[in-house]
């Protein structure tokens, strides 16, 4: 025993030799991991937040939901909810929220000071962009999967193909959203004028995606507004999964989620997951050149 | 001498039309701990953002561990620690994530990791708390915890940024046992700014600094012993034959001043012993008084430090007040 105590001492007289490899892929990766981790600690210790972000889908599914219904119902098909219709909607809407709110976190690291002791580290930008993307796609994913939990209360089936199927397009569209969110951090400095610029631009953004109404028959401006919305690109095909799996007529399908079309064009499945993934990947790429800059 | 581990040459970085460093060039030694004094604004921590890689000079050159400050960036990032003036923790992590967040980023092999964490925080006290959010520590450990921090990767070369400030007086001295106790354990060289005169005394060299040049660089001993001469005071069973003895047998002008014998003579510690040993008058009580840096300072730029800086706290309520009026 008293061996160990003097290794230990002429451990702490002798500072340890420590080798830093050469800046690397796998460094690099390692940088994506943590700073990706991070995220995860971070929201598991702050459940208040967790909370906080799942009152508003939920006010729209069981308030709204309910309360439109009665007056909905008249232009659904018989035996759908309008709760129903409007669930792909609330689901983008839960990780809405929490994946600007994770970019936010960009806003606040730098006014408290840790943004810096991660621009100084020997690892490229990338990495640090692409790991704070992939936290706030994690955690939003993660709000949106305890809205999927509450499917049953929208009369959507417990289906795992069809829970998979919307997992992994929340997760493109978490993405896209805390890409975006990092983008925006970059450039706002205060966190006061983040959260009212981007507050100002979810909201239309939501309204604009067909969340709550149908695609089709909308006037003119509405429809042009509809298409550039890029959320109308992610919610289209969420609601086209959720509907294919209710087992109704074709006829009724058409009426409730005929896609988006472009001059009458209906854009597919594919094309339509494809533009929201070139958009995140595009402002993944602006976020990091944003981030690459030096004083 | 070996290879210098900082190097600096015609140093200039504008922000606009401000001029924050104008033209500055020092070296740095190996294992040596040199600090930057100057009043706030004056250019120190615009002077270590480039040295860190943080900013680009706007002319001139900067070597750091023998790598170029703006074309081998990643490789200078490698060799360095910082510990800022302003927090750069995540208090919402525990000491330990915070270092684990470190060792990712820079790369530190995970099996030196837990050792080397364990070292540097038993350096600062800090290994019992390691579990512990950083949010519930004072500030004193959380400025100990960016020490440790800094020190992860084994750095060359660590820069405090003012590591001191905010701090109160007691913490304050307790910080710079660690960074005393550092240079014994650690084979390291120590880059600070400070505006506290007390602290620049345990650099090893100083540079003075005041609107973006250096005006003076040297040992803190030196520097003063270039501002003038120590003043020694005597009290004798005659102080008037004392007098008259100094001007004959040392030609030094002595006066009563405060009821004592007063003179100014170089290194008056290495004159007192003389002076007992020649002076026949027997002497009562001996009192030698050194240049502090502050009169250094005041020398150098024709202003104490904290004059300086109300200066620049003037500058600013100035641009307030015409804020006001404007709206």
């Amino acid at each position: 025993m008293a061996i160990g105590v003097t290794d230990r001492d002429s451990e702490l007289t002798t500072a340890i030799r420590v080798a830093i490899p050469e800046k690397g892929l796998r460094q690099d990766l390692r940088a994506v991991s943590i700073v990706w981790r991070r995220e995860l600690i971070r929201f598991r210790s702050d459940r208040l937040r967790a909370i906080t972000s799942l009152v508003q889908p939920v006010l729209f599914l069981f308030v709204l939901g309910t309360g439109l219904s009665t007056l909905a119902s008249r232009g659904m098909p018989a035996g759908i909810d309008f709760k129903t219709f409007i669930y792909p909607g609330v689901l983008a809407m839960s990780v809405l929220f929490t994946a600007i709110f994770a970019a936010a976190s960009i806003v606040w690291d730098r006014e408290f000071g840790f943004l810096r002791e991660m621009l100084v580290a020997p690892v490229s930008r990338s990495a640090l962009v692409i790991g704070k993307c992939l936290g706030g796609a994690t955690v939003a994913t993660f709000q949106g999967i305890v809205i999927l939990a509450l499917a049953g209360f929208a009369h959507v089936p417990y289906d795992l193909g069809l829970f998979l199927t919307l997992i992994g397009e929340l997760l493109l569209l978490s993405f896209t959203l805390t890409a975006f969110g990092v983008m925006m951090a970059a450039r706002i400095k205060q966190i006061q004028a983040f959260m009212a610029v981007t507050q100002m631009m979810v909201m239309p953004l939501f309204f604009l995606s067909g969340a709550l109404y149908p695609l089709n028959g909308l006037p003119a401006w509405l429809t042009v507004l509809t298409r550039l919305d890029p959320l109308t690109y992610i919610v289209s095909p969420m609601r086209h999964a959720v509907f294919s799996h209710l087992g109704m007529p074709s006829a009724a399908l058409a009426v409730l989620s005929p896609g988006v079309t472009w001059n009458g064009w209906v854009v597919p499945t594919g094309l339509s997951l494809g533009i929201v993934a070139l958009m995140g990947v595009a402002l993944l790429g602006i976020a990091i050149l944003q981030f690459q800059r030096t004083e | 001498m070996s290879e210098p581990v900082v190097q600096v040459t015609d140093l200039v970085k504008r922000y606009g039309a401000v001029e924050a460093v104008r033209g500055i060039g020092f070296e740095v030694q190996p294992g040596e701990t040199f600090g930057f004094l100057g009043p706030n604004g004056a250019g120190k921590s615009t002077t270590i953002k480039i040295l860190c890689t943080l900013a680009d000079p706007t002319s001139g050159s900067a070597r750091v561990a023998g790598y170029d400050v703006v074309r081998q960036r990643d490789t200078v990032r490698r060799n360095i620690g910082l510990v800022f003036q302003d927090p750069t923790l995540d208090s919402y992590l525990t000491g330990e994530q915070n270092l684990r967040f470190h060792a990712d980023l820079y790369g530190v092999p995970r099996a030196q990791f837990v050792p080397r964490m364990r070292q540097v925080l038993e350096m600062v006290g800090l290994w019992d708390r390691r579990q512990s959010e950083v949010a519930t520590y004072s500030g004193g450990m959380k400025r100990r915890l960016e020490i440790a921090r800094g020190l992860l990767h084994a750095p060359r070369v660590l820069f405090l940024d003012e590591p001191t400030v905010g701090l109160d007086p007691q913490t304050r001295s307790s910080i710079w046992e660690y960074i005393n106790d550092l240079k014994q354990r650690e084979d390291i060289t120590i880059f600070l700014t400070t505006h506290y005169m007390d602290e620049a005394e345990n650099c090893d060299r100083i540079a003075i600094i005041d609107h973006g040049k250096i005006v003076a660089i040297d040992t803190p001993e030196q520097l003063k012993a270039s501002v003038g001469k120590d003043r020694v005071q005597i009290t004798t069973n005659d102080d008037q034959a004392a007098i008259k003895e100094l001007k004959d047998r040392f030609d030094l002008e002595a006066a009563m001043h405060e009821g004592m014998v007063t003179f100014n003579v170089e290194s008056g510690e290495h004159f007192v012993p003389r002076l007992f040993a020649e002076l026949t008058q027997a002497i009562r009580s001996v009192s030698v008084a050194r240049p502090s840096l502050d009169d250094v300072f005041m020398s150098y730029t024709g202003k104490t430090i904290r004059d300086a800086e109300a200066t620049v706290g003037d500058r600013n309520r100035a641009t307030v007040m015409a804020f006001r009026r404007g709206r």
